[in-house]
């Protein structure tokens, strides 16, 4: 192992040396990859986000709804009934005290949720309130109460069917359930979904869980303190990330994985100071919010814009239906895998119902957005893509403004927990990467390490370059995913129905009992 | 009917004077079994990455394989050398609330444990597991000192 860990040294030195070299070249051979991937991936990014025939609708976004919309029927509103004993579970009512030291429901559940929070939250809702209006917010609500059912389907399967190796190590994910799945209901195609999975898990580790992850933590940090070279930004997020999951220098994750959560509680609390110290605006923000949600309220593209940002932008962010959850709530220890469905609800509720509900209400109760005192309808920029603001801002900046024009000092720390939530998305996606990777090429030690430095190199150049084309086609790998994954749990979601029946007369029965 | 006590370790040579004292007191009740614990310190309200709880259950083994065979069994071994009937058992949780759960489950007498006057600043606020013991107990504690 030691002489592993030295060649993984070695080879991220040779990574780091030549990213050092390539950020000096930058100029022309930013160009020369951009245009090269470009040609070699634009058709499939196209593809992914071709919109429906006479709307700007991106189908993917669609193919996510509808999935959620048949899970949410199928399992007769899974996320309304089973809500209450989910909280059961996550506070450690039914886990038996002799399985206490394995993994707990809210472990899992914070692991994933360490995944999905970030960038998503504070950013994407800007851009999808920048562009959709308030109204966006009611579909964004939405999207993520019906997403609660893919997540409950998904991970119920990634537990049932995970691997448990005889060391005691787990490995579990769409991959898997897809193969074994299929198998044991007799269909064709089962390894070859799961090994297409795996790749477009891959490419979506490297991109949207690495390079966008490590870039817009540049962004953030230059911003701040000034501009500088991206790949000092990637170097130093390597070589952090390199130890922890390959040096398994466990301090950094440690001191990690107690400040994100708590940067997530900072974040939400002052959301909720904001709020109420306008407590007066809250009913008219929801009536902004309501008002959007069917007119448009001037909004680029109407109502109809609207709902198209809502939807997208919570699909971005809460991963329903794409299969990385199911990768992080494999883990668990219980002998009842729809358990752990159960509990994997709440994470789109946490993460688009609340969190990013709370950034969209900032934003509106700030006033942030500039809207024509006479009609009452937003006003458009120049180009008439999307909402003026105050000081022309979009994105992260919008976010941070609107924090900002409460609490002054608040942009600094929204710049550490984008930092953090951005440090925090790449070790959670480096693993899923990981479990897709060794799905390809076998459990073993070289093949993890291989992996991991290949990782820890795209660290650096997401943060060297602004790989536009690259970006765009690591997004469109992680919604590849998502058509993957769901036409797999269109195929297996009746054993997850046969397993919620069971459960729920096992329950009645007093048969699965309390413990606490 | 056999009378069990409960002696609580915590891997320190405190825990010496613990085992010491119950020796003396099953020696004097005759018939006693002395049930050694050991409790790994863990929450399941802890946050960790995918890969540490992927490799879970293996460190958990590892963890009580390695508690039961430097701690317990050394002093189970001790026990049994003095004639003693004893037994051992490692366990994950938050001590005081374990200690407690496994006396009430081995319907023991009295739960002894020693006063371990190292602290830091956790220990200073939130109190340590001797004096979380003896506050929610639900049997008689015996501090040794």
């Amino acid at each position: 192992m030691k002489n592993l860990y030295r060649l993984g040294l070695a080879g991220l030195a040779l990574a780091l040396a030549s990213g050092s070299a390539f950020a000096q070249e930058a100029e022309s051979l930013d160009a020369k990859v951009n245009a090269m991937f470009k040609s070699f991936t634009e058709p499939f990014v196209t593809f992914i986000f071709a919109p429906l025939p006479g709307t700007e609708f991106p189908w993917i976004v669609l193919w996510l709804v509808v999935a959620a919309t048949i899970f949410t029927f199928y399992f007769a509103f899974v996320q309304l009934r089973w809500f209450g004993h989910a909280v059961s579970l996550v506070k450690g009512d039914y886990s038996d005290p002799n399985d206490a030291g394995e993994v707990s429901h809210f472990q899992a559940l914070t692991t994933a949720l360490s995944g999905t929070v970030g960038l998503g939250n504070i950013a994407g809702v800007a851009v999808a309130i920048g562009i959709g209006g308030p109204g966006a917010t009611f579909w964004m609500i939405l999207a993520g109460l019906l997403g609660m059912a893919s997540k409950f389907t998904e991970c119920t399967l990634g537990v049932k069917y995970r691997n448990e190796y005889p060391d005691g190590t787990v490995s579990g994910g769409p991959m898997y359930y897809i193969s074994k799945g299929f198998k044991e209901r007799g269909l064709p195609g089962g390894r070859f979904l799961a090994i297409l999975f795996s790749i477009f898990c891959i490419l979506g580790a490297l991109g949207g869980g690495n390079m966008f992850q490590a870039n817009q933590a540049h962004a953030q940090i230059s911003g701040i303190v000034g501009d500088y070279p991206g790949w000092i930004t990637g170097v130093v997020f390597a070589v952090v990330v390199f130890s922890v999951i390959v040096g398994g220098v466990k301090s950094i994750a440690k001191v990690t994985e107690k400040i994100v959560p708590f940067m997530g509680l900072m974040y939400v609390g002052a959301a909720l100071i904001i709020i109420g110290l306008n407590y007066d605006q809250i009913g008219w923000a929801f009536g902004q919010i309501f008002e959007g949600a069917f007119t448009g309220l001037g909004v680029a593209g109407g109502f109809v814009g609207a709902l198209i940002q809502g939807f997208k932008r919570a699909a971005f962010s809460n991963e329903a239906g794409v299969g990385s959850a199911a990768i992080a709530h494999s883990a668990v220890k219980t002998k009842e895998p729809i358990t752990e469905g159960f509990v994997s609800l709440l994470e789109p509720l946490i993460d688009t119902v609340v969190i990013c509900t709370m950034t969209a209400l900032v934003i509106i109760i700030t006033n942030q957005l500039i809207a024509d005192p006479e009609t009452g309808l937003y006003v458009l920029n120049e180009a008439g893509t999307a909402i003026s603001t105050v000081g022309d801002t979009s994105g992260v900046a919008l976010t941070s403004a609107a924090f900002g024009s409460a609490i002054s000092w608040f942009p600094y720390v929204l710049a550490l927990a984008v930092v953090l939530f951005a440090f925090s998305t790449m070790i959670s996606w480096s693993y899923y990467g990981l479990k897709a990777w060794t799905y390809l090429f076998g459990e073993g030690k070289i093949a993890e390490i291989t992996f991991k430095v290949i990782f820890c190199i795209f660290i650096v150049i997401g943060a060297a370059a602004s790989l536009g084309p690259v970006i765009d086609f690591s997004d469109a790998a992680i919604f590849a995913m998502a058509v993957v994954n769901i036409t797999g749990l269109y195929f297996l979601m009746s054993i997850v129905r046969t397993e919620l029946s069971s459960y729920s007369k096992r329950l009645a029965s007093g048969e699965i009992k309390k413990f606490a | 009917m056999s009378t069990t006590l409960v002696v609580g370790l915590d891997g320190e040579g405190s825990g010496d004077r613990a085992l010491a004292y119950s020796s003396g007191l099953s020696s004097l009740i005759g018939d006693a079994e002395i049930l050694v614990v050991y409790v790994i310190e863990w929450s399941p309200f802890s946050f960790q990455t995918a890969e540490e709880n992927a490799q879970r259950h293996k460190r958990r083994e590892e963890e009580i394989s390695m508690a039961m065979e430097r701690v317990v069994a050394p002093a189970v071994a001790k026990l049994s050398a003095n004639n003693l009937k004893a037994s051992g058992i490692v366990k994950h949780g938050d001590v005081a609330t374990t200690l407690n759960l496994v006396a009430v489950e081995h319907n023991a007498a009295q739960i002894i444990v020693s006063r371990n006057s190292e602290g830091g600043f956790a220990k200073r606020v939130f109190g340590s597991a001797t004096s979380n013991l003896v506050m929610t107990a639900s049997v008689p504690v015996t501090v040794v000192a």
